[in-house]
């Protein structure tokens, strides 16, 4: 069991325990607001489905919002809303992740809620029968919006071995036809106090809070997890290309390359040249992908939207645990060719690729990176988010060291992996064409 | 006694309005700028074109080229959101503490001095196009334009914010510079600051930089009448291409002012809104595993604004779904909600304040709402009688008022061709 030390009230570190049950627990006291926040993660997402199962992790956490044990499905409704609380989840390739904010006297209750989602779900087989649907209608509404149907089937050819290649919602046969076990299985495997990382943050005493901890989460019994590593892609010989031709108004360019994922050496150089390709956008999914980039000096909106070409353009470096793809998406101008968008795309990437970035640029784009990291840290949620995220990619002793990591970065790593990184043979083009 | 957020307040000789409070989070401080210059000022004509206007101001002042502005925003780590509502244009940012007396000032050039470059104009014009169009391919837009202009027919709120491709190829330098000079003045500009640094010093450094500004008058639009509701109207918009039909279904309703805002307040929240999308979620969701996402908003504005209920469901059952919306909105209406239900909401809506309250953004958005709608620097410290003070008759009260299928606009768009209950 984990000993509970003395801390002083205004110790507003990150403390780690581990409970002998395996489970990992982040406290942070932040007392800027009378709040709290929990989340609760684990090391399970899409990349962890086999075919005939795509989408169980996804469906997994929809599941994990009905009813409990000790908490019957009609009671779950008020728990954290009586202390004007909000709660939600997310899954995606690595991780999934369970979350509530309200004020400080819930948290007990909050810890009642993430320890009873971990072992004692119910899984009714007509719940996961009327979920079915729901997830469903998800999916129907992500393939309404033409940009993400392209993003979709851009990450399926990019990736032909690892399994970051199917959608985390799944594809639709395997939501038709899985089961409620498999459901079950999936959820008994994958969610047990060695799997999962609990995050507290906010006006809380950290002793306290451990208590709490070890009260709800101490007697649940750990599991054989086995996670198993997943397949490395191989690398890609050759551009690859696709094209979704589908009614429509409007076109769209995505252009992917392989990326390194967040320990390698690489990840870092490569954000600062995504910076000064399409603006910072931070590295909180929670948070920082709501406030649009500073943009307007970046190159390709300088090249593209200030051109008049497109009226949007955005990159996207995630941090993930694996390779995974590294993405420029650009909006074309009713009427302007794609043939036009894509040349001017991929010319600003081979200029980069030739002649690197200037010493103006690399300052400009670590002042918005830091920037950006102090605005994504502004709440107790946001703080909470990155240290669980960066705990299931990484580590979260990761997180508190960004800042230094992209003050190190140096002009020569940035031209080394834009030479590296973004050659021809291993991108992946997209093009979403409109039928009118 | 509560003390609640306790903002400063201070209205500059020429009329400038600032906002400030202090909060210590973070090293940063956010700047929302409203001036009254929202699309109600829009012509029949010309609608779009306060939607142009936010979309070029920041292209270029009498003193700072496009290119220098950007140049000056990004080097900072700064975006410099521009966006319309009805009744503002507003401008926001988040800036390091450092920078706010920058920022501050190229925020002043961009309200006070624009230039609506004429290539600017031009180019911005077809981004305004282009994000058209894909409104016109996004069923969830679709539903709730063609709602709103079937509740409110010729009144503004009945108009596209964005306009029309036409109106859009009709706007011009001329058009934009003469809605700045018609609109934007300094005793319609409100600034909230919120962030790191002392109220007095804010007020300071917005005097610094907003103080000589000399513009005359503004005029709000109010007091137009809403369209009354004349039986049930029924939209069918087919979208083939798309596989989710979206359901908009709704009423016109009241105004923030109106003394039963926190009844219909609280009605929204028990219809559509607490927990998991209230009594309809509960219903089409959860019950009927209808639907991804189904909800109530309620937009009580300067003038009447619209109840809407939205839905996204497949098109083999839009009928079931908006069936169960006419039933889940009759059972309201002829019971009213419960006194647990209404026990509820209340204590959600009253406890969530110190999480709206939490980030810099959230205490200027806040700011910025009890500015416009005049709801007095206590608000936060009243608001919990306010609502405290709602009984199930009230509710029920506003539910008759409101809702009445029968009198309901709904419209359905995508993949479905009717027809339409």
């Amino acid at each position: 069991m984990a000993a509970l030390e003395p801390t002083s009230q205004s110790d507003s570190t990150v403390r780690e325990r581990i409970l002998d049950n395996g489970l990992r627990v982040l406290i942070q006291p932040v007392r800027t607001a009378p709040l709290a926040t929990v989340w609760c993660w684990y090391r399970v997402g899409s990349r962890d489905e086999i075919p005939g199962l795509t989408g169980v992790s996804h469906w997994v956490e929809h599941m994990n919002f009905k009813g409990t044990t000790n908490i019957p499905r009609d009671q779950i409704k008020g728990i954290i809303e009586k202390y004007g609380g909000y709660w939600n989840g997310y899954t995606w390739i690595d991780q999934t992740t369970y979350t509530e904010t309200a004020t400080r006297d819930a948290l007990d209750r909050m810890l009642f809620i993430e320890a009873e989602r971990m072992r004692n779900c119910l899984y009714d087989p007509a719940d996961c029968e009327s979920e079915r649907t729901v997830i469903i209608s998800e999916l129907q509404g992500g393939e309404n919006d033409p940009e993400q149907l392209l993003d979709q089937e851009l990450t399926a050819t990019a990736f032909r071995a690892h399994s970051y290649r199917h959608p985390t919602i799944g594809w639709l046969s395997d939501l038709q036809t899985m089961t409620r076990d498999d459901l079950y299985g999936h959820y008994r495997r994958f969610y047990a106090p060695n799997n999962a990382t609990l995050v507290i943050v906010g006006d809380v005493d950290r002793a306290d809070a451990l208590r709490e901890v070890v009260k709800h989460f101490g007697k649940l019994e750990p599991s054989d997890v086995r996670r198993r590593s997943s397949t490395v892609e191989p690398e890609q010989l050759g551009e690859r290309r696709l094209t979704i031709s589908k009614e429509g108004t409007t076109a769209y360019l995505k252009v992917g390359f392989h990326s390194p994922g967040v320990t390698h050496d690489d990840f870092f150089p490569l954000l600062v040249l995504d910076t000064v390709l399409t603006g910072a956008k931070g590295l909180n999914l929670w948070a920082s992908f709501r406030t649009p980039p500073p943009q307007r000096s970046a190159r390709l909106y300088h090249a593209l939207v200030n051109s008049g070409l497109a009226s949007a353009v955005n990159g996207a470096l995630l941090p993930t645990q694996e390779p995974f793809l590294y993405t420029l998406s650009v909006t074309a101008t009713d009427g302007v060719s794609l043939d036009r968008v894509e040349a001017v795309t991929l010319t600003e990437v081979e200029r980069a690729r030739a002649n690197g970035i200037t010493p103006q640029e690399l300052q400009k784009a670590k002042n918005q990176l830091r920037a950006r990291l102090v605005f994504e840290n502004d709440s107790i949620t946001n703080i909470a988010h990155q240290l669980g995220f960066f705990g299931t990619i990484a580590s979260w002793q990761l997180y508190p060291t960004i800042s230094q990591r992209i003050e190190a970065v140096t002009i020569a790593e940035v031209n080394k992996v834009a030479a590296d990184r973004l050659k021809p043979t291993s991108r992946t083009v997209g093009r979403f064409e409109p039928i009118q | 006694m509560i003390v609640g957020l306790a903002p400063t307040r201070e209205v500059l000789a020429n009329g400038v309005t600032v906002v400030a409070k202090r909060t210590s989070t973070t090293p940063a401080v956010t700047l929302i700028a409203n001036l009254r210059a929202g699309s109600v000022h829009d012509t029949a004509e010309l609608p779009g074109l306060a939607h142009f206007v936010s979309r070029t101001i920041d292209r270029g002042t009498e003193r700072y080229s496009a290119d220098e502005l950007a140049e000056q925003l990004d080097n900072r780590g700064v975006t410099l959101a521009a966006s319309v509502t009805r009744h503002t244009l507003s401008l926001a940012c988040t800036c390091l503490v450092e920078d706010l007396d920058d920022v501050l000032g190229l925020v002043a050039e961009v309200v006070i001095r624009p230039s609506f470059p004429a290539v600017e104009v031009d180019r911005r014009r077809g981004e305004i196009v282009t994000l058209i169009r894909q409104d016109e391919d996004n069923p969830a837009a679709v539903a709730v334009e063609t709602l709103m202009s079937m509740l409110y027919g010729a009144h503004p709120y009945g108009r596209r914010a964005r306009g029309t491709v036409a109106s859009v190829e009709r706007i011009d330098r001329q058009a934009l510079q003469r809605f700045h000079a018609a609109h934007c003045a300094p005793k319609g500009l409100s600034l909230a600051v919120v962030g790191d640094i002392e109220p007095a010093r804010a007020v300071d450094a917005v005097r610094a930089s907003f103080g000589d500004w000399k513009a005359g008058e503004v005029v709000e639009v109010t007091g137009i009448p809403v369209p009354p509701a004349a039986g049930r109207q029924r939209r069918v918009v087919p979208m083939m291409n798309k596989s989710q039909t979206d359901i908009a279904y709704g009423f016109a309703t009241i105004a923030r002012r109106d003394a039963s805002y926190y009844a219909y307040s609280l009605m929204n929240n028990i219809l559509g809104q607490y927990s998991l999308g209230g009594r309809l979620g509960d219903s089409i969701r959860e019950q009927q595993g209808m639907a991804y996402y189904v909800f109530s908003s309620l937009d009580a504005n300067l003038m009447p604004g619209p109840l809407v209920i939205r839905a996204g469901v497949s098109p083999a059952n839009v009928a079931k779904a908006v069936a169960s919306i006419d039933t889940e909105l009759q059972k309201l209406v002829d019971a009213g909600p419960t006194e647990q239900e209404l026990q509820e909401s209340k204590q959600y809506l009253i406890g969530s304040m110190p999480r709206t309250l939490e980030t810099n953004m959230g205490i200027a958005s806040y700011l910025q709402t009890v500015e416009f709608f005049g709801l007095g620097l206590d608000y936060d410290v009243r608001m919990p009688g306010l609502l405290g003070a709602v009984t199930p008759a009230h509710v029920h009260d506003a539910t008759r008022r409101a809702i009445d299928p029968a009198n309901a606009a709904v419209v359905v768009a995508g993949p479905f061709e009717g027809p339409l209950s």
